[in-house]
């Protein structure tokens, strides 16, 4: 496909990135949709209100977070300069709360008094409910049985913070039913609720406001980089299941055309295996969510299970403009599977002493599988999207340990 | 309104008017629990008093409807349902009834997928005459909607409490049919309705459409559906029929065509209370109608 000359300029009016996004929900929802996209168009021009969030991500959340030179992990495969994007070392140990404190000022703005959310891993869960404490407001996260099982300590964070969480057992009992479970209960309650979307896909204007408070991560390691290197990175690698902490990474890059950018999707037990959540490597474009994107489902438009050892890759979809960007080419989609990451995971662990979130870890893969073979002035950086503190019960199961 | 030629919605819609009644619509999800049970469920539905035959397109991630319908979806995936065994299901049907009209209802990606004009040309094939999609509001109708309508199926949308008067017309731009107004904010099966904030609704919705106009989402007793058929002009119920197919999915045999007649007896029923709904109160027009409902 020919290059644009701009990548940065979507969604359209309607919520369109080329055929995906939209607004794909039912009528109840409309008028509140459209309310949002209204009220999110007037605060982000808004300079109390961009002062306002900037206070927050500086003060509550650390921002900015460190760009750090992983040394040992760059000489360990002999290539590329590698770079962390340290956004695990926010307040909440991930990139959610960026996101998070950008969607609770716009919800008290909108006058809203209840929150709901869904989470996969917990670490939207978790951000979701640290702003509700914080704003003093209700706050509902629905979130599926078997992850709830898997993400134990999260779970009992929430609790700690003042959330209820809901278990929701319908379907595959993960990230995908926990989020139909928060629409339903959104048409039930529009009148004071504000639903918390936690990654860039949903109906328009989440997809588009979600990147935007991400972008912050991308901003940050432009300034970084040059301080560092007085050039931009060659490469950027992020994991993505919905997709917020890459988007967060690319989309102030995606004009540069000398930076390349690779996503890592989540390849389970392997793709061949049918257990993976690797939608664009295996997905076709379909519906659902409120958006059109690449979706894992079979020849009747069902939507298939995802399978992933990290929940918060475990979803049968992206975000839409992610789905555009890979038409288009402008990024790479690549996949790693739970065993790669784990590996990926207690190398990082040894060698650099930060024990990553699997999410990440999945981005961490595939940087083992490429940076050996690129030269040493290759400047790549890879965005340490959260802390695997939540995983060490999933992961001491998996190397057999008890704990 | 002048009715076309083999509109079945029209023609249905006219002769109740004639009737001086309101219609009953019953909503099942095609293929629950299995096809032949399902179809079974649907031939008898005319003569236990249906007016016109929601069938729900199955979906893995219904997220518009409450516990029963999701588990009626489900259960008729589970069996083998799928998009294309909906339309058979409907070609089957229409066999034995020329007049019935049949509204599919459900979410856009099985249509997406299967392709939405070809989707739009083998439903008129089957004997298909409206569509209601849930997850496709007008903002989204070039994809399914302005194909539908020019081809001949009509596209009935969904009014909620929620559609203010700013977004109305936008509502009832592209819509035929009729209107289906939703009588909660919320999901299929969960709240009851409120039969005197319908008929304020119903009534604000006639200023700005000559459609008739259903009501459903949360009608559940033949006392509910009489109230609503009052004011409006037909009465949607699902979630209340789906739970006596959800008793006896689980049969075989006999058990099973048990179950069949008390889906049926429970149709009978829900209809006895929209037949008989303006014979309780011949004289009574607007308020006064409602007023005396609830003593019923």
């Amino acid at each position: 496909m020919e290059a644009l000359n701009t990548y940065r300029e979507g969604p359209d009016e309607k919520g369109h990135f080329g055929i995906y996004g939209g607004r794909y929900v039912a009528e109840t929802l409309m008028p509140l949709i459209l309310e949002l996209e209204r009220a999110y168009g007037e605060a982000k021009i808004d300079p109390a209100f961009i002062q306002e969030l900037d206070y927050y991500l500086e003060h509550y959340a650390g921002r900015p977070s460190p760009l750090y030179h992983a040394k040992r992990l760059s000489d360990r495969f002999g290539g590329a300069k590698i770079y962390f994007k340290r956004d695990e070392l926010n307040h909440t140990g991930a990139h959610k709360i960026n996101n998070c404190l950008g969607q609770i000022l716009l919800a008290r703005r909108m006058n809203k008094s209840r929150i709901i959310a869904e989470t996969g891993a917990g670490q939207h869960g978790v951000a979701v409910a640290t702003v509700c404490a914080l704003f003093d407001l209700d706050c509902v996260i629905y979130m599926g049985e078997i992850d709830i099982e898997r993400q134990a300590p999260n779970v009992f964070r929430m609790k700690l913070l003042g959330a209820k969480v809901v278990p929701v057992s319908s379907g595959s009992k993960t990230l995908k039913d926990a989020m139909n479970e928060a629409l339903r209960d959104w048409v039930a309650n529009v009148g004071n609720t504000f639903y918390l979307i936690g990654t860039a896909a949903g109906p328009h204007p989440y997809p588009a406001m979600v990147r935007d408070f991400q972008s912050v991560i991308g901003d940050e390691v432009r300034e970084q980089i040059l301080k560092a290197e007085g050039r931009l990175a060659d490469t950027l690698v992020a994991c993505i299941g919905g997709g917020s902490n890459a988007i967060g990474l690319f989309h102030p890059f995606l004009d540069d055309a000398a930076v390349a950018m690779i996503a890592v999707e989540a390849a389970g037990e392997g793709i061949e295996t049918g257990k993976h959540a690797a939608s664009i490597a295996a997905g076709a474009p379909g519906v659902l969510h409120g958006n059109r994107t690449y979706l894992l489902q079979d020849d009747d438009g069902q939507i298939k299970e995802a399978h992933s050892i990290s929940a918060g890759l475990d979803y049968p979809g992206i975000g839409p403009e992610h789905a555009w960007l890979r038409d288009t080419g402008r990024v790479t989609y690549v996949s790693a599977t739970d065993d790669e990451a784990l590996e990926a995971f207690r190398l990082c662990t040894r060698l650099e002493g930060i024990i990553p979130a699997l999410e990440p870890a999945h981005a961490l893969a595939h940087v083992m599988k490429i940076a050996g073979d690129l030269p040493n002035d290759h400047i790549l950086v890879m965005n340490l999207c959260g802390r695997g503190d939540k995983d060490i019960p999933t992961v001491a199961e998996a190397l057999g340990d008890e704990l | 309104m002048a009715v076309a030629a083999g509109d079945r919605i029209g023609e249905r819609f006219a002769a109740l008017k004639a009737e001086g009644r309101a219609g009953f619509i019953t909503f099942v999800t095609a293929g629950d629990p299995d096809f032949e049970t399902s179809l079974a469920i649907v031939k008898g539905l005319p003569a236990a008093g249906a007016d016109l035959i929601e069938l729900g397109m199955p979906f893995s991630d219904p997220m518009a409807d409450g516990p029963a319908i999701q588990a009626s979806s489900l259960r008729a995936l589970k069996a083998g349902g799928s998009l294309k065994r909906t339309l058979e299901l409907v070609g089957a049907f229409r066999d034995g009834d020329e007049a019935t009209p049949v509204v599919l209802m459900g979410y856009y990606n099985p249509i997406y997928i299967y392709g939405a004009r070809r989707f739009i040309a083998d439903a008129l094939e089957a004997g298909v005459d409206g569509l209601i999609v849930v997850d496709l509001p007008p903002e989204e109708d070039e994809e399914l909607c302005l194909p539908a309508l020019e081809a001949g199926l009509h596209f009935i949308r969904l009014a909620t409490p929620t559609t203010d008067e700013k977004r109305l017309p936008k509502v009832l731009t592209n819509t035929s049919g009729f209107i289906y107004f939703v009588s909660i904010t919320g999901i299929t099966g969960t709240k009851s309705v409120d039969s005197e904030a319908v008929a304020v609704a119903v009534s604000r919705l006639r200023q700005s459409t000559d459609l008739p106009i259903a009501v459903g989402f949360g009608i559940k007793t033949p006392e509910q559906a009489a109230a609503i058929a009052r004011v409006a002009d037909a009465a949607v119920v699902g979630s209340a029929l789906v739970n006596r197919i959800a008793e006896g999915a689980e049969a075989s045999g006999e058990a099973k065509a048990r179950m069949v007649a008390s889906v049926l007896e429970g149709a009978r029923e829900l209809a006895r209370g929209v037949r008989g709904a303006r014979l309780d109160a011949p004289a009574a027009a607007g308020d006064r109608r409602l007023s005396s409902a609830k003593g019923s």
